[in-house]
């Protein structure tokens, strides 16, 4: 059985990166604009974000959860940013407060889900709208310009065509995908995510490992907040809207199981990566707005339809299931 | 107990990046002073009034968000002057009304070399740096309706004075309430840059004697979101039982109230003025919800931005006050002080005049 779920997702990956590449080598082709060093920097800038909150939010969906109050956790750090900035305090001060708003975020829906035991879904659903309501509380409906330039040309600054904010998160996806990957943590998280009791008797710590990655996940949307303030030059309550959904989205689309257990982090990047140049390449192309909602929608549906097919045939095909009893 | 040293050493870590930031950090006065001191060079391009339009000049138009009908009719008028000097005209956009996502299409219309770009911004700052990197790679840029800040345009068409606007809307309220009574505004979002401007113009109209018996009571936002007007609007007569009138200065707003208005019992005794097409509030002004509104034409104001672009992508104008340029059937316009170019009076719509228009 393991052997088999490896082997599916390693052509899962396969297939995104296949879809990659034809998108790239179609778009270069075909749509005027598309291959040259600033639309690859432009793309790449416009991916930061949700790149970023894809990388925990990868290790927090193997785990078994979500959270879905990243987006609205980004909105939060750049309210307390625009605030500050406003109340005359330093950047280089207000930087690392942000960072702590954000952990302190995680740590709420951490401490809510393993130390009361509610589920995370519905957790991050209420903090979804409590986070994004704090943030209008702090800023209400302004909008704070005049950040300092030194910091908003170097979050839109590039070496080459990569732009800074990328290595920053190449630098953390390697980080990411180590720990996941190649340490007793990642097999924990894997383990936990499959069968948390199993994991448990097997001694793993379940609850911190678990509160742990939610501190990451807030951490990580309020770095991917000040990236967006200063990328914007702007900080505003609404900053981030409706980006949970594009990091799911992505994250899911990357081959990760949404039932946890299963997924790697290079699938992920891949799947950011595909998300952000299919949008590109259409809007590069005039394709109207509502057909590119369209477009993104149904590779969704097929990101989830596709490995549960395999599934749903295996499951026709073979009416005896043993031992456990299939939902 | 070793569980516990990461969280001291995490908080210990914290205290100590906090301490030295504070000691010697960026904050908002040294920006601010730093921008004081390097205040804007005037543009030294010289402009040549007699240039001739160039032909096939690539012309796009990103509006606040695309499918809404203002916009719609503005660009239309902009795509039609397009044709007329012989360029190319489109409209792209995003279908939220965020900040973020337009800049995602500044970008993309940088890369698709446009020779200019015409923008209504949903952030005057957050459009700023794309749209200097637009100017860097020799695109003209033309703001409409909503203005960015100075720097990332080179014009920007107002479709009418604030002042006027802001004014006339009381002026047109306290004729209908016979200059008494408790009023609210319905605006669209609460960081727009128009509504926002008008808002501060009807506050100073009202501080006027004329109206010492008129009192602004509420100023709700409806988003520009059809449903969310709707329910502002039942919230403002649930919460003023004797509210004489209401203002929305947006064409969703004044739409959704007039809508509500019309099945309520308020209808005809609450008076509601405002920013709406007449296409839109044709029938309520037939049926007694509404006596009269204003707005300016939108197809003008998108055909004159339109022209502008096409004067600058030209070489005859660079953005700076004085210079003049022509606008089709509109006639010669001169750009103002910062940039400015006015379109002119907003008109006013009644049941005498309504049938006259069609947008």
């Amino acid at each position: 059985m393991a052997v088999d779920l490896a082997r599916m997702a390693r052509r899962w990956e396969g297939l995104i990166l296949v879809l990659l590449v034809g998108v790239t080598v179609w778009a270069s082709l075909g749509v005027d604009g598309f291959a040259n060093g600033s639309n690859v920097s432009f793309l790449l800038l416009d991916t930061t974000e949700i790149a970023l909150m894809a990388l925990t939010m990868t290790l927090v969906i193997v785990a078994a959860e979500i959270d879905l109050s990243v987006a609205s956790t980004l909105g939060l750090s750049c309210a307390v940013l625009g605030r500050l900035w406003n109340a005359g305090l330093p950047i280089e001060a207000i930087m690392p407060i942000c960072l702590l708003v954000g952990a302190a975020c995680g740590a709420f829906n951490g401490l809510l889900v393993t130390r009361l035991g509610l589920p995370s879904l519905a957790v991050t659903i209420g903090t979804f709208a409590l986070f994004r309501g704090l943030a209008y509380v702090m800023l209400g409906d302004q909008a704070v310009a005049g950040l300092p330039p030194a910091y908003t040309s170097l979050a839109t600054a590039s070496v080459g065509p990569i732009p800074l904010a990328t290595i920053l998160v190449a630098v953390l996806a390697v980080v990411a995908a180590v720990v996941l990957h190649a340490t007793g943590l990642g097999r924990s998280i894997f383990a936990l995510g499959s069968n948390v009791e199993a994991a448990f008797f097997a001694g793993v710590r379940v609850k911190r490992i678990k509160l742990w990655l939610f501190v990451a996940s807030g951490t990580m949307a309020s770095l991917a907040s000040l990236v967006y303030t200063f990328r914007y030059a702007s900080a505003r309550a609404d900053s981030g809207m409706g980006l949970e959904l594009a990091v799911v989205a992505a994250v899911l689309l990357g081959g990760v199981s949404i039932f946890g257990g299963r997924g790697t982090l290079p699938g992920v990047l891949m799947a950011v990566l595909l998300l952000g140049a299919v949008r590109n390449a259409l809007i590069l192309a005039d394709v109207a707005n509502e057909v590119l909602n369209f477009v993104t929608g149904l590779l969704l549906v097929a990101s989830v339809l596709a490995p549960n097919l395999g599934a749903v045939w295996r499951r026709r095909s073979s009416p005896q299931v043993e031992g456990k009893s299939v939902t | 107990m070793t569980t516990r040293t990461p969280w001291r050493h995490t908080a210990l870590l914290a205290g100590l990046v906090l301490l030295t930031a504070a000691c010697g950090g960026t904050t908002k006065s040294d920006v601010e002073q730093q921008a004081s001191a390097s205040a804007t060079a005037a543009s030294s391009a010289a402009a040549d009034p007699n240039a001739p339009i160039k032909q096939g000049l690539k012309i796009a138009f990103l509006p606040k968000q695309v499918n809404n009908p203002y916009f719609t009719i503005a660009n239309g008028g902009g795509i039609e002057a397009a044709k007329e000097f012989g360029g190319e005209g489109k409209e792209v956009g995003p279908s939220d009304a965020s900040a973020s996502s337009q800049v995602s299409y500044i970008n993309t219309l940088t890369q698709q070399k446009q020779d200019a770009i015409v923008i209504a911004a949903n952030d005057p700052n957050a459009v700023v740096p794309a749209l200097k990197q637009a100017m860097a790679a020799g695109i003209k840029v033309v703001s409409y309706d909503s203005d960015t800040a100075p720097e990332g345009r080179h014009v920007f068409v107002n479709q009418a004075s604030a002042e006027d606007l802001g004014r006339t809307q009381v002026q047109l309220l306290a004729e209908q309430v016979g200059h008494k009574g408790k009023i609210a505004i319905l605006s669209a979002t609460p960081n727009a840059t128009n509504q926002n401007t008008w808002i501060e113009f009807m506050k100073d109209e009202l501080k006027k004697p004329d109206y010492k018996d008129m009192e602004l009571v509420k100023v709700a936002y409806g988003n520009d979101d059809d449903q969310k007007s709707f329910t502002e609007t039942q919230g403002l007569l649930r919460s003023y039982p004797d509210l004489a009138g209401i203002i929305s200065p947006t064409t969703v707003g004044i739409a959704a109230a007039a809508r509500y208005l019309s099945d309520s019992p308020s209808k005809g005794k609450v008076k509601l003025t405002g920013l709406g097409t007449p296409n839109q509030l044709r029938k309520f002004v037939k049926d007694g919800t509404i006596e009269a509104f204003e707005l300016w034409n939108p197809a003008d104001l998108g055909y004159l931005a339109s022209y502008a672009a096409a004067a600058l992508a030209s070489g005859q104008v660079t953005g700076a006050e004085g210079e003049k340029f022509k606008a089709g059937k509109l006639g010669e316009y001169t750009i103002g002080a910062k940039g400015e170019v006015l379109l002119g009076k907003p008109t006013v719509f009644n049941e005498d005049n309504i049938d006259d228009f069609d947008f």
